[in-house]
């Protein structure tokens, strides 16, 4: 272990970056949305509280945000807030399923600094990627990454959950980024929000990990958001910090602006507060006890007697909670297997009390 | 408009040559040193050591790296690896040729 994690455990002044999911409305209903959104929610921050929200980043120098949702774009405040973001020194990165992002969109995205766009797929043909995130879905990303590619935005991100239906599309999704110029980010499915329903389904075997693992080592360039280090395990340890960032490195601020250890834990358990509390987000990231405790040494628990736990670090604490282990030992996909067999017997499961999802909600398969 | 170079350019860092910090460079302290972050390529660095954060804020005021050297005041023991670090922030572009 180096010193430099030593000290993002420890946690920094103020998070490198932080999610801002902007609403929970949104036009799809992904079987896996780790916010489970949908519906708009009447507390949603107003236009002046999420300036405010901005002006503190600022203060704190946070150097970006990623606002996502739902479907960021539906807030009629939406380029606004951009605008407003990035002229007070928070560079934006958003992700959006692209409905929004028209040919004059585009344009005007090309000529803007400091804002960043990600276009989320989830398979790399309509087939796999609809089954997932509804019908009409995939060409409808498709054709907003061929508006931002024929404006000469340069490269945008195509960003990809990896589920047992996708990870044969690897090269795939390679190529796809290739032929719009963009870079592809590739993230790991989390049994979070609506996630909870459908992770056993979908979630990768012990086989294709490896085989992720491997053509993550090939492809260096490929972005990850570090959220494959429990396949450290694997081997040599995959590019980034290689650590649980919640609360130390990372956060989230969700619509209402409640404050999240990370995106994949809308949870009480991992509430610290609300950025309209006295104080605001500042004193949340640098008072709240929630990521006092984060930022304690973990214990390694039941993973102490493992020869790799200093590669994984025992994994992602969503991913844990989620589905009902203890969050001092193995990961449910540990490499090694340990975490599979705990899932027998695991407890029982959380459940959110921010969920959003619209009330007749689309399982999985329904499409297929 | 550059969101087209991401990826890391192997420019050829030279200590004798002058260098500055690049105007879409933000430095953000922190315990161990700081933070900086690159606007334009999205990269971001940790400079590890407070020494190391006066040396690349002031960098731009020197003819060479060389000479930011001799006026930092840091041990001259210390400069194979503070001149790695800048290297490595030329090669992200964080710093660039004056």
């Amino acid at each position: 272990m180096t010193a430099l994690s030593d000290q993002m455990k420890a946690g920094l002044d103020a998070p490198i970056c932080l999610t801002w999911e902007l609403t929970y409305a949104c036009n799809l209903q992904c079987v896996h949305c780790l916010s489970s959104s949908g519906i708009r929610d009447k507390r949603e921050l107003t236009t002046i509280q999420a300036e405010a929200v901005i002006d503190q980043l600022q203060e704190m120098q946070v150097f970006y945000v990623n606002i996502g949702g739902g479907e960021p774009t539906i807030r009629p405040d939406f380029w606004h807030l951009v605008d407003y973001s990035v002229s007070h020194g928070v560079g934006v990165k958003f992700s959006t399923n692209g409905s929004r992002i028209d040919a004059e969109v585009a344009r005007d995205l090309a000529t803007m600094d400091y804002v960043d766009v990600q276009i989320s797929i989830d398979g790399a043909d309509a087939a796999t990627n609809d089954a997932v995130r509804g019908e009409g879905s995939f060409d409808t990303a498709v054709t907003a990454m061929a508006h931002l590619h024929e404006a000469g935005f340069g490269e945008f991100k195509i960003s990809v959950v990896m589920t047992r239906h996708n990870i044969p599309q690897l090269d795939q999704f390679a190529a796809l980024a290739d032929r719009f110029g963009a870079q592809l980010r590739l993230t790991r499915l989390r049994p979070s929000g609506r996630g909870a329903d459908s992770w056993n389904e979908l979630h990768a075997t012990n086989a294709q990990q490896i085989e992720l693992y491997n053509w993550l080592v090939e492809r260096p360039d490929v972005l990850t958001g570090d959220s494959f280090f429990h396949l450290s395990a694997l081997g040599d340890p995959l590019p980034g910090l290689n650590l649980c960032g919640a609360g130390r490195v990372v956060c989230l601020v969700d619509p209402v602006g409640d404050v999240y250890a990370c995106p994949f834990v809308l949870h009480e358990d991992f509430r610290a507060g609300n950025v309209c509390d006295a104080g605001g987000f500042a004193s949340i990231w640098r008072e709240s006890s929630l990521f006092a405790e984060l930022r304690e040494p973990q214990s390694a628990g039941a993973c102490s007697s493992c020869g790799q736990f200093d590669a994984c670090q025992g994994g992602c604490m969503a991913a844990k909670f989620f589905t009902g282990l203890p969050l001092d030992g193995p990961d449910p996909e540990c490499v090694t297997g340990h975490g599979q067999a705990l899932l027998q017997s695991a407890g029982p499961l959380p459940t959110s009390d921010a969920d959003h999802s619209r009330p007749m909600s689309v399982s999985l398969g329904a499409r297929r | 408009m550059s969101h087209d170079h991401n990826r890391m350019t192997s420019t050829g860092f030279d200590a004798d040559l002058a260098y500055r910090l690049h105007p879409k460079v933000a430095i953000r302290p922190e315990p161990f040193g700081a933070l900086a972050y690159h606007y334009d390529n999205r990269r971001l660095n940790f400079l590890r050591a407070p020494e190391l954060v006066a040396l690349v804020e002031s960098i731009g005021d020197h003819p060479s790296v060389r000479e930011a050297f001799q006026a930092s005041g840091i041990d001259s023991r210390r400069w194979p690896s503070f001149e790695k670090a800048l290297r490595s922030l030329a090669e992200s572009e964080l710093l660039i040729p004056a």
